[in-house]
């Protein structure tokens, strides 16, 4: 009886202290969220001025991030238009035409594997096609180009779009395939028309993930956009971006750069989350409207 | 008469239009496979132009290249050694903190936590998840660093190291091999490959965690319940029903992660010191590849740009490897379920 009575304590206790022991690994997590989010609040906010939005980052210390913001915002977008037509066809493909197929499935498969790929690596290969050839071309002088580094990102967003294109249209009910089908609608117009509008706000939430993903993303864009100290707007151009310049900041000796990489994070930080939290919202929106 | 050219014209008409929208169905299917083929483009396209840029490194240096932990931009000679090795260092320390701790989040978040809380706690460590890279690296640089060569580190070198402040060897560093050498630093900076390890599992732990949330989930009930009913505790289920159900997925799960910790660029840049040196103690600064191929890759030419396309192939291969792993295991599950 006293043996039983030791051994149910003993399990009593290791359960009490594992149950408590993963009550304090979730502290941790919410720890480091709340220490990374506060100092980039508290360091970002205290630097924010006028200067950052409106002059660009030629003066250094004195000057701005205009022309990485504005940078940032091309890359971004040609990213984002590379990206979306191609993920969403690429995914509607796998999910209408390839769903049980052995080559959509090793694709479907592949693009799981892509989503986590090094990002650096997928830099590299852009500019080994993109930076490259056209540095060829205009005999020897190294093309850098906001236009390679969209691409860039456009290959990290691609995978994003693709996943959430194929989940979102494989649950779109058969049925509506089939109504649509038995009156002799061709596949195509039954796609474009009925499927892809019926999935259509997580495509968007797709869209809006993969361009908080990629807004935040610096390793590709050091060798394809490169950066630059002026403004420009023209993509073959070479481009800074808020990502690129932050690190170029942070590992400058100078506390007033830092204090421009903080502002820089903090902008980058806000924007990410409130895309993130948009994409949300599209989601929420959209299942409350089909219930 | 009339009647009938009318239909053989309308049947014309029908059997054109049949035509015509089977003629678009093709061409609409090939343009939708081509963007599929695309991704399986991507994905060859990134191995296949590293080894392209990096065949002259392979033919100068061959095999000795995996081996050799020379880096010298002056005599143009190079190894893979020293980044290898800083990447795997800082992936695995990555691993050793981020499983752990996942797991305890996972379990915490499934088993133990109050239904109202599950969900708050669950996206507010995914938005870890969410955060760039880069704010982890300034974050990094600027605020643990500094916190950990003011508070950790001394603790280290001093209590388990092999070169304390008071020269006096403390008996773990005394009677337990290696321990000494892995915490013996000179070096008085925060940025070293066991910061770099600690904030690549900060960046893990989200994915790792979510994963396991997710599979632990699909036990099912009953399973669970049958355990609970022979007066099993939460631990005991959780570690002897839920764990064992969920095993594959699990390693899945620590096998993405570890995928993200190997091809992570910007956070370890920051806090990893990038010193071209192999030191054994985990408090030493050291170089990973794609902290090194950030850092050098704009500056090189010739045969140190060929050396830096080289080491982005063999993280491409290595960590192909690890996510294909890491994919079947999920897949696994998902089979059993029947999905």
């Amino acid at each position: 009886m006293s043996s039983s009575s030791f051994l149910y304590t003993r399990r009593r206790i290791t359960n009490l202290v594992a149950l408590s022991l993963s009550m304090v690994a979730t502290l941790i997590g919410l720890i480091f969220l709340a220490w990374i989010l506060w100092e980039t609040l508290r360091q970002g906010i205290g630097a924010l001025n006028l200067n950052l939005f409106t002059k660009i980052t030629a003066y250094g210390e004195e000057g701005g991030l205009l022309n990485a913001m504005v940078g940032s915002l091309i890359i971004d977008f040609i990213g984002i238009a590379v990206a979306t037509p191609i993920g969403v066809m690429a995914g509607t493909w796998l999910a209408e035409y390839a769903n049980r197929t052995s080559l959509g499935q090793s694709i479907r498969f592949l693009n799981d594997i892509l989503l986590s790929a090094p990002s650096i690596v997928l830099g590299l290969f852009v500019y080994t096609i993109v930076v490259l050839p056209t540095t060829t071309l205009t005999s020897g002088n190294t093309t850098f180009s906001g236009l390679a580094g969209g691409i860039a990102l456009a290959l990290i967003a691609l995978p994003v779009i693709v996943r959430t294109t194929d989940e979102m249209l494989r649950l779109v009910p058969s049925t509506l395939r089939e109504a649509a089908l038995s009156l002799g609608i061709p596949q195509w117009k039954l796609t474009l028309q009925i499927l892809v509008r019926a999935a259509r706000s997580g495509i968007i939430t797709g869209v809006l993930l993969a361009l908080a993903r990629i807004s935040g993303e610096t390793a590709p864009l050091l060798f394809t956009a490169f950066g630059n100290n002026y403004m420009t707007f023209n993509p073959m151009d070479k481009m800074s971006s808020l990502p690129q310049v932050i690190y170029q900041y942070a590992n400058d000796p100078g506390e007033a750069m830092h204090a421009i990489a903080w502002a820089g994070a903090f902008v980058v930080t806000m924007f990410v989350l409130l895309l993130s939290l948009a994409s949300r919202l599209v989601l929420s929106r959209n299942k409350v409207s089909h219930d | 008469m009339q009647a009938n050219v009318g239909v053989a014209a309308s049947t014309m008409a029908q059997e054109a239009r049949a035509h015509r929208d089977a003629r678009h169905d093709r061409l609409f299917s090939w343009l939708l496979k081509g963007c599929a083929l695309l991704v399986l483009a991507c994905l060859l396209g990134a191995a296949g132009a590293t080894l392209w840029g990096g065949r002259h490194a392979f033919s100068t240096f061959g095999w000795h290249f995996l081996v050799s932990d020379a880096w010298d931009p002056s005599t143009d000679t190079y190894g893979a050694l020293v980044p290898v090795y800083g990447t795997i260092a800082t992936s695995l320390i990555a691993l050793l903190i981020a499983v752990p701790v996942s797991f305890g989040i996972a379990l915490y978040l499934s088993e133990v936590a109050p239904p109202w809380l599950r969900t708050p706690v669950a996206s507010a460590i995914e938005l870890l998840a969410g955060i760039p890279s880069i704010i982890y690296g300034m974050w990094g640089l600027f605020i643990f660093a500094p916190f950990f060569a003011d508070h950790i580190k001394p603790w280290l070198t001093n209590y388990l190291g092999g070169k304390p402040d008071d020269g006096k060897l403390s008996w773990v560093a005394q009677h337990v091999p290696f321990v000494g050498k892995l915490f013996g630093s000179d070096y008085p900076f925060g940025a070293s490959v066991l910061t770099a390890g600690i904030v690549l599992a900060v960046m893990i732990i989200p994915f790792i965690s979510s994963v396991m949330r997710e599979v632990f989930q699909t036990v099912p009930s009953r399973l669970k319940e049958s355990a609970y009913a022979l007066g099993s505790s939460t631990w005991e289920v959780s570690w002897d029903i839920v764990l064992p159900y969920t095993r594959s997925a699990v390693i899945g799960g620590i096998f993405l992660g570890l995928g993200r910790a190997l091809g992570e660029t910007m956070a370890v840049t920051f806090v990893l010191g990038n010193a071209m040196q192999l030191s054994p103690s985990l408090l030493d600064p050291g170089a990973s590849i794609a902290s090194t191929i950030a850092n050098q890759f704009s500056e090189a030419a010739g045969l140190q740009k060929s050396t830096l396309m080289a080491l982005a192939f063999l993280l491409f291969v290595v960590t192909f490897i690890v996510l294909l792993i890491a994919r079947l295991m999920l897949r696994q599950l998902a089979h059993k379920e029947g999905r």
